[in-house]
């Protein structure tokens, strides 16, 4: 079985910002290892000669005229924001004091 | 039952361009309908918002048009006036729009997605906002947080996931259309599991602008509906190239409605995909595919079997790439810029301590297991491994398809390996759910377009068994071509549609 430790729980759900509870932790490094188990057996189905596909449908880039396209107006961009002020969001501090 | 309800999108659509029925009739005996199946302890709870007001106002728009005559009436799109239900991951001016979401719940879009414009020009009234899992992630809408939606051949069963509402609504006859979103199987097998029609167009056919992204190089808007017809008129309505969508194709896609009218599959090759099928299958599921498969070959299709070795990676490939990116697609929920905002209990308030106690308060187990899981497949050291690999398969599975369409025109399986199961059944088991979307995922990872369409009855259970027919990317009007024929056969079998078999809920049938 994979080895996912809650350490390793606690690690991620700090990178992904979800803040969990030890329960939570604990009940997750055993799904996790789990699902793990049942994909990893991904890792031996293709040799380095395979190249990766990242979208289905190859597409190549296009450009076109730089103009204007459709835009919210600051009411609209900021409507269902938490907070906001000036035209802008407004967010809790971004540094901690300490 | 009222006729107005139970009459398919392309009835309707005669109906009213006849004036033997107004907009106003028929959106106001599916706002009636919904009042009468949809709420309460037993209800199906395919709607997570009614939107009567304005579906009677374009309704009653509709009408004055057709009573005006001239061009202006004559202008008016052919499904002008029949309504639709929309999953509510798709983002509508006008209503709220939550993803099945705790994070978003009550927020309001503050522009349209693209198909919801092309539905507004064409003025079909849009009844209201369907039931899903949590931003999509789910098979059986256990996930949404509103509370699950019930099947309605057997309201102690799942009606399929994501898009369960959809499938749901339709299958209830609260609406004669909806739209889904499919990023795994999300149309189809709903669709399969209600006994309703369901299209993953190929990917890029419709614009995903306004779906709100889950896996985005897997997610397609596609059409939900009581037939193979009314899908294709709405695929061709909501179809064609997008600028605000950068996946978008150029190719023309108007040659659905055409390939449904005339369902054929004389000559055509079929193939069955051998690894679809066996092991995990329900035995009554299997039953009903072996029927539909007999079906078209004497109708004058050449049968073979095709063999895709490669699929048995598929589901791992999927539940590698699909949780990547949704780790990134969902980081956006931040309690910034819209919906949730929960501060810490103790401690500094800080951003990131805000974003971390609302995500937690907001996102729901599975979309936390996803992104989690998606977050640790991202990670140093396990991304070659794991997301590497993962698209590599997905390269592997597109030359399976490419191999298996050099000798089929169109391949077919059962969409779903069982029948509805219990409400409850499978929600501590995420790996049992993940699996029912075993024969549907291999589509999605490669671009390809996939119907599921009704096959039956089981014999042991008495519920819908799905047929799924896959095309290669770009060839839709297949699907409909082929699709549409083996409705007509089946539906010669049983001497109507599927759904007349259903069981009655609320009125008098």
């Amino acid at each position: 079985m994979a080895e996912i430790t809650r350490d390793d729980v606690a690690h991620l759900a700090q990178l992904a910002r979800i803040e969990m509870s030890p329960e939570e932790l604990d009940k997750m490094a055993g799904e996790l290892a789990h699902i793990v188990d049942a994909v990893k057996s991904v890792s031996e189905a293709a040799g380095p000669d395979v190249p990766a596909t990242s979208h289905p449908i190859a597409l190549s880039n296009v450009f076109r005229e730089d103009t204007v396209g459709h835009v919210l107006t600051p009411e609209e961009a900021l409507s269902g924001a938490p907070d906001a002020e000036d035209d802008r969001f407004k967010v809790p501090a971004i540094l901690d004091e300490e | 039952m009222n006729e107005l309800i139970t009459s398919t999108a392309a009835q309707l659509a005669e109906k009213l361009s006849a004036k033997e029925v107004s907009s106003e009739e028929v959106a106001q005996a599916h706002l009636d309908r919904i009042g009468e199946v949809d709420g309460g302890e037993r209800g199906v709870h395919a709607f997570l918002h009614v939107n009567s007001e304005e579906a009677l106002a374009v309704a009653r728009e509709v009408d004055a048009i057709r009573a005006a005559g001239g061009d202006d009436a004559a202008a008016l799109h052919p499904l002008a006036g029949v309504p639709i239900a929309i999953k509510d991951l798709i983002v509508t001016v006008g209503q709220p729009t939550t993803a099945g979401s705790r994070i978003l719940e009550g927020w309001m879009s503050p522009y349209d997605a693209t198909v919801i414009k092309k539905i507004r020009a064409a003025k079909l009234p849009i009844l209201g906002k369907t039931n899903l899992d949590e931003f999509a992630m789910g098979s059986s809408t256990e996930h949404s947080a509103f509370g699950p939606t019930r099947n309605p051949w057997d309201l102690d069963r799942i009606p399929g996931g994501s898009g369960g509402g959809s499938a749901a609504a339709v299958a209830a006859f609260e609406a004669p259309l909806a739209l889904g979103t499919d990023t795994g199987g999300s149309i189809r097998q709903p669709g399969a599991v209600t006994g309703t029609v369901g299209v993953k167009p190929t990917y890029g056919a419709v614009s995903r602008y306004g779906a709100i992204a889950m896996a985005s190089s897997l997610d397609q808007i596609g059409p939900v509906s009581r037939s193979v017809l009314d899908a294709a008129l709405l695929q061709e309505l909501i179809g064609g190239h997008d600028p605000f969508d950068s996946t978008s194709l150029t190719d023309p896609f108007d040659t659905l409605v055409a390939a449904a009218r005339n369902g054929s599959v004389e000559g055509l090759r079929i193939g069955v995909v051998k690894e679809l099928g066996g092991e995990g299958y329900q035995a009554g599921v299997e039953a009903r595919f072996r029927d539909a498969v007999e079906l078209l070959r004497g109708a004058g299709a050449q049968v073979v079997e095709v063999s895709c070795p490669n699929f048995k990676y598929a589901l791992g490939a999927y539940y590698l790439i699909m949780p990547s990116e949704v780790s990134s697609n969902l980081a956006k929920f931040d309690g910034v810029r819209y919906g949730l905002r929960v501060l810490p209990k103790d401690g500094p308030l800080t951003i990131e301590r805000v974003m971390g106690a609302t995500r937690a308060a907001g996102f729901g187990d599975e979309a936390k297991r996803r992104i989690i899981l998606g977050t640790y497949a991202l990670s140093a050291g396990y991304y070659d491994a794991y997301y590497g690999s993962a698209q590599k398969v997905r390269t592997l599975i597109q030359r399976d398809f490419d191999a298996a369409f050099a000798q089929a025109d169109v391949l077919i399986s059962p969409t779903a390996p069982t029948t509805a199961f219990k409400l409850g059944e499978k929600l501590d088991d995420p790996l049992a759910m993940y699996l029912n979307d075993v024969a549907t995922i291999p589509a999605n990872l490669a671009g390809v377009p996939g119907l599921s369409l009704p096959g039956g009855l089981a014999d042991e259970d008495g519920l819908p068994v799905g047929i799924q027919l896959l095309a290669p990317a770009r060839e839709d009007a297949r699907l409909y071509r082929v699709g549409a024929a083996l409705e007509s056969l089946l539906e010669a079998q049983w001497g109507g549609p599927l759904l007349a078999k259903a069981p009655v809920l609320g009125g008098v049938k």
